[in-house]
């Protein structure tokens, strides 16, 4: 076994932006070599699990409950769509604001109530969500913690750690010293190569501060997850796609299943985008979501008619990956 | 000597007290409530060291400026008062970062830092 193996060939997300959000394809990419079966068993041996090709979902902002043209129609469109894939992924990940917030006694909780129904209608194996500013930043997390248990969490999926992180709850955009401290205490049992997945709401970067895109602490928590070889950050709070890179880390932001922002570089003001009635999922729109290990998209999986981008599926972000390296064992 | 100076004015300070700088500072007040701050725009002057003066009407709110180094939870109920000094001219948005309510996202005001002239303050 060749110790200076390209590490780029062995794994690999990548993702395709579904407008509302993203269908991420993990797997090996040597192909069904014994170099690769080597490594993934090396690689299982670290991290307790061998990583195994799947995908898995990311979907943003749905606001339920928001007075808005959109209604839950995207969100339901989103469902279906996810439903309809030939491959189910595995997981769905929700990255906040999943409802729209309200003082009106009762509404939230029924706002969440009916968010809850119609994402249980996902076959999705497991879904997982985050709280946004809206779901908790008025009751401190309470009733998302009622509805869906706790606001930060990790689990492990196929060779992958994922970490549900709430910058949200304190009603400030950031982390806080005790979940960072608990961050550091749930990456420390993981070896540098192992691959990472964080989700959370607010990017954890200086994205646009003066439009609250940011998480004030957010340098901390990506110094936690600094030694990590291939971490991949997943947000939302944008409602716009968006990736940046920062040395080992990725990230990158889901659009929005509600309505969307323009781009922080082209306007001043963040305003919402005018909803244009005669393409209600513009901006909003679901992309095509499949990938052949080979990395060639397949249309013909996914259905999704008068959806803006259906007719674009390999644009946006269809080529960004990241690779997934393994250490020098 | 220098030595002597120097005491002499840490003595003057002692004399003049805190009070007494704070007397001649500057201060700009401003209310927030959901989802505004009053008055929505203040005008600064480079180099010029001012208070601030935060109160809330409702909830906890916060103002904050990067640029300007300002990131401060207002609570009901008690002024927040913070001493800043800009150091560069330039026209900032302040905004809320601490959830207030659904229109927390567009509660802002505009802080103009105007060039310093020379001789000034």
């Amino acid at each position: 076994m060749k110790k200076d193996l390209d590490r780029r060939r062995f794994l690999k997300i990548a993702g395709v932006s579904m407008g509302v959000g993203a269908l991420y394809t993990v797997w090996p990419s040597l192909g069904p070599s014994l170099e690769a079966a080597e490594l993934a068993r090396r690689l299982g041996n670290r991290t307790g699990e061998r990583p195994t090709p799947f995908t898995f979902a990311q979907l943003s902002d749905t606001h339920v409950g928001f007075d808005g043209p959109i209604g839950t129609r995207a969100l339901e469109k989103a469902v279906e769509t996810i439903n309809g894939l030939a491959k189910p992924p595995d997981l769905v990940l929700f990255t906040g604001d999943l409802t729209h917030d309200t003082e009106k006694p009762g509404e939230h909780a029924a706002r969440m109530t009916r968010f809850r129904e119609i994402s249980e209608r996902l076959t999705a194996a497991k879904v997982y969500h985050v709280p946004g500013e809206h779901d908790a930043g008025l009751d401190g997390g309470e009733l998302f913690r009622s509805v869906f248990g706790p606001t930060s969490y990790s689990f492990d999926h196929r060779g992958l750690h994922f970490i549900a992180l709430d910058n949200v709850s304190r009603a400030r955009p950031e982390v806080g010293a005790e979940q960072r401290a608990w961050l550091a205490k749930d990456l420390a049992r993981f070896h540098k190569t192992t691959p990472i997945v964080v989700f959370t709401h607010r990017p954890l970067f200086d994205l646009r501060p003066d439009w609250e895109w940011f998480t004030s602490d957010g340098d901390q928590v990506m110094n936690l997850l600094a030694p990590y070889e291939n971490v991949t950050v997943l947000y939302g709070h944008i409602h716009r796609e968006d990736h940046h890179t920062f040395g080992h880390a990725q990230h990158h932001a889901a659009r929005s299943l509600s309505f969307a922002f323009p781009d922080p570089q082209t306007v001043d003001e963040k305003k919402a985008l005018a909803f244009d009635k005669e393409a209600p999922f513009k901006n909003l729109g679901l992309r095509v979501v499949s990938q052949t290990p080979r990395g060639v998209p397949k249309a013909e999986t996914v259905r999704v008619q008068d959806v803006e981008l259906a007719m674009n599926e390999y644009s946006g972000t269809e080529g960004f990956s990241q690779m997934l390296k393994p250490a020098t064992f | 000597m220098a030595r002597i100076a120097l005491a002499l004015m840490a003595a003057l300070q002692v004399v003049a007290g805190p009070g007494a700088r704070a007397q001649e500072r500057r201060v700009v007040a401003v209310t927030a409530k959901r989802f505004e701050f009053s008055p929505n725009q203040i005008t600064l002057a480079q180099g010029e060291t001012i208070t601030l003066r935060l109160e809330s009407e409702d909830v906890t709110h916060g103002l904050f400026v990067r640029p300007l180094g300002i990131d401060v939870d207002i609570a009901p109920g008690k002024p927040t008062e913070l001493t800043i000094t800009p150091p560069k001219a330039g026209t900032y948005r302040a905004i809320c970062d601490h959830f207030c309510g659904a229109g927390h996202g567009g509660m802002k005001m505009t802080i103009v830092v105007e060039e310093r002239a020379a001789g000034g303050i």
